[in-house]
């Protein structure tokens, strides 16, 4: 099976068998990352850039390493620096982009349907690294990598997604790729950072932590972030922590082997507590190291590589 | 010069019309209705198998000049609003400089009649510069030639300066054109909030933010004996206030928009900018209200909120891109397409809320095919189908959601005091 589409701007429009295929993908990709000289020549001649319009650590770095052990050429493209700063609009950024012969972008940008605007505008492949506040496809795809890779399957897992759910794209992306599993998805944070008819999504909506955490196999704590407080959304961080911050005694709620998620950069001490982070359950590093082996293998299927050339 | 137009189906609510006729014009002047009027030497149009009516009027047009022509100017709006069936159309002040003066008004006036397609009935403003707190000079601009007073696109948020607006205006017997919204409630929104907006990830604008406002207005129009009127109505509470308030012989009035009539939220998937309006495209069950609401006879009127607006305002990340729609060319078919041809609405009903309905808001001689009056007429061919395509819009603007769809019904011929100014999607 080869992966057909132009762009990947989401996980909604993802066929299950679509994900599972970049999932399989990924296993090979990890053992590259653990070999001594980490490179193989499968994408060499093809070139990819990253455009990101928002700060990011780990998924920038992680898109553009990705693409050097696949021996692309990548370019990051220091929004900061650029002609954006001079007005230029995104179109003209993008089609500036193409025209330097890049096979693929990578875009993040604060705005929610940007990376559609920018596929359809562009001949180049498009892979959305978070759009606003609309999804974020890898983040999911890498954390259904770490939850299958612990617990072996996604069907009939129990997942809770803690925090601002309003304003999250990851919850967003997870939320499609997990119910397309078969898994029983709950959302829980304060009413105002609840999404209205989220439960359309195929979902279950909690406002209270121990509740949402009975008997969960996987917990994915969002990133709060300060400007809610300042919108009016809830009022002190210290009364969100309060309630909704990831604790050591949640955990006696959930399943004995729960796993414990986190996309990154992480509050400590307000949605989650640093015990928790650094616990025994936490999964929060080997998400950031399955980042770079999904991503691989997605770089890998959208430019046209074919699976023995990894294998070997 | 004498013009028959001959084998229609004349459709005139006003006069509770609705017979196949003749309707023969002289010098610019309906000298005669009947049936199978003989008229030796008279241009014959062959109406048979069309809808003969009254000229369409839309009371809420955005022409953008003064101050705005690379959006629109007064040539390319009327010839727009020729094209799409209308003969006369009432244009929104919210320009540079805002229409809050009699200067601007005679400018708009003069432009109109001298190089105008279709009448031109300009709006003033509410308050001096929309800025929201002195009254403009309403004797004043109604002195110069306008019908109705209005801040569109900026809502009035005092409501002590509605409710002065709503009772100054009562002596001189003119509406209030209301765009209500409650700014706080819908600041940064970019859509209509609910499922789709939860789905999109986009900033949603609760229905609340419009239902506040038409409560307050409703209140005020009690309150003064003044007439309010509701500019394009998108919700289903709305809808209901208008109800409750009608049955207690509150004077108010509403328009809905061909697009809010006939598309929901749902369209946004593909973010396509040209479908962010405000107010925003609804959900399934607001559609389904301002439906009802139109056969019911609770919307008075079909109105486009022609908003159009450059390339590149649209043409950007969709949270940057501006809100409207150009509307003037498809209103038509998008009603008798999306309404008329699926029994959503009697071709009589449709032509009602385009001729005497806004007419008898604003209080304009018009809307009417009475012998003697003023030979506006438009002639609809409800079996014809094209696709719409904004590259062949006369208005500068070319932002339509209805980019690319096939309808079916258009108008067919606009007839502007006696002549013939457009035919089958192009000026004469």
């Amino acid at each position: 099976m080869k992966f057909e589409r132009k762009d990947l701007l989401g996980i909604k429009d993802l066929s299950r068998e679509e994900i599972q295929l970049i999932l399989n993908t990924a296993v090979p990709m990890k053992d590259v990352i653990k070999r001594d000289i980490k490179k193989v020549p499968t994408l060499r001649g093809k070139a990819m850039v990253t455009v990101f319009y928002e700060n990011s650590t780990r998924t920038r770095t992680s898109f553009e390493i990705a693409g050097k052990y696949l021996s692309a050429d990548t370019v990051n493209l220091a929004v900061s620096t650029s002609s954006v700063q001079k007005g230029e609009s995104l179109r003209d950024t993008i089609k500036t982009i193409e025209v330097m012969g890049f096979d693929l972008m990578v875009i993040r940008h604060a705005m929610s349907g940007t990376a559609h605007y920018a596929a359809r505008n562009t001949s180049m492949r498009v892979i959305n690294a978070g759009d606003g506040q609309h999804e974020h496809p890898t983040q999911a795809l890498l954390d259904m990598y770490s939850i299958l890779e612990s617990k072996g399957t996604l069907e009939g897992l129990k997942v809770a997604i803690v925090g601002d759910i309003l304003h999250s794209r990851v919850a967003r992306s997870n939320i499609y790729g997990l119910t397309k599993f078969g898994c029983e998805v709950r959302v829980v944070g304060p009413s105002t950072l609840i999404p209205p008819e989220v439960e359309r999504m195929g979902v279950k909506a909690y406002y209270n932590l121990d509740k949402a955490l009975k008997d969960v196999d996987v917990i994915n704590v969002l990133r709060i972030q300060r400007e809610r407080q300042e919108a009016g959304l809830f009022p002190s961080l210290d009364e969100y922590s309060n309630l909704y911050m990831l604790a050591q005694r949640h955990l006696e709620n959930a399943k004995e082997d729960v796993l414990v998620l986190h996309p990154g950069p992480m509050n400590r001490g307000v949605e989650i507590s640093s015990e928790v982070a650094e616990g025994s359950h936490s999964l929060i590093n080997e998400q950031v190291a399955n980042g770079v082996a999904v991503r691989m293998a997605l770089l890998f299927l959208m430019m046209g590589g074919s699976k023995d050339e990894i294998a070997g | 010069m004498r013009l028959l137009v001959k084998g229609g189906r004349v459709i005139d609510p006003f006069n509770d019309l609705d017979q196949v006729m003749d309707v023969l014009i002289e010098d610019g002047f309906i000298s005669d209705i009947g049936v199978n009027i003989d008229a030796v030497g008279a241009e014959v149009i062959d109406a048979s198998a069309k809808i003969v009516c009254p000229g369409f009027i839309d009371m809420h047009v955005h022409l953008r000049e003064p101050g705005f022509e690379y959006k629109e100017d007064i040539v390319t709006g009327t010839q727009a609003a020729a094209v799409g069936g209308f003969t006369a159309v009432c244009c929104m002040p919210n320009t540079q400089p805002a229409a809050d003066n009699t200067s601007v008004i005679r400018f708009i006036r003069e432009k109109a009649e001298k190089a105008g397609v279709v009448k031109v009935y300009p709006i003033g403003t509410i308050t001096k510069q929309q800025a929201g707190k002195e009254l403009s000079e309403v004797a004043d601009l109604l002195a110069a030639g306008c019908v109705a007073i209005s801040d569109d696109g900026k809502p009035v948020s005092g409501a002590s300066v509605m409710r002065n607006a709503l009772e100054y205006t009562k002596m001189f017997g003119i509406p209030v054109l209301s765009h209500c919204e409650e700014l706080d409630l819908a600041r940064d929104g970019e859509m209509h909030e609910g499922y789709h907006s939860t789905i999109f990830g986009l900033k949603g604008i609760p229905a609340a933010a419009e239902e506040l406002m038409v409560a307050r207005d409703i209140r005020l129009a009690e309150l003064t004996g003044g007439h309010i009127h509701i500019c394009h109505i998108s919700a289903r509470g709305s809808i209901e206030l208008v109800r409750q308030a009608r049955s207690k012989g509150v004077s108010v009035t509403c328009e809905a928009t061909p697009h809010h009539l006939t598309l929901s939220d749902e369209i946004l998937a593909d973010y396509d900018t040209d479908a962010k309006v405000n107010p925003p495209l609804r959900s399934l069950e607001h559609i389904e209200a301002l439906i009802e609401a139109l056969q019911d006879g609770t919307i008075d009127c079909i109105a486009t909120d022609h908003a159009p607006h450059h390339r590149e305002a649209k043409d950007c990340e969709f949270k940057l891109a501006a809100m409207g729609i150009s509307g003037l060319e498809t209103a038509v078919a998008v009603i008798m397409d999306g309404l008329v041809h699926r029994g959503l609405l009697d071709a009589y009903d449709m032509v009602r809320l385009f001729t005497c309905g806004p007419a008898e808001i604003l209080g304009l001689d018009a809307g009417t095919l009475g012998i003697g009056k003023v030979a506006d007429i438009t002639i609809i061919n409800p079996e014809a189908v094209r696709s719409v395509d904004p590259d062949k819009f006369y208005s500068k603007g070319k932002n339509t959601p209805f980019k690319g769809k096939v309808l079916k019904g258009w108008p067919d011929t606009t007839i502007v005091n006696g002549k013939i100014v457009a035919r089958e999607g192009s000026i004469v």
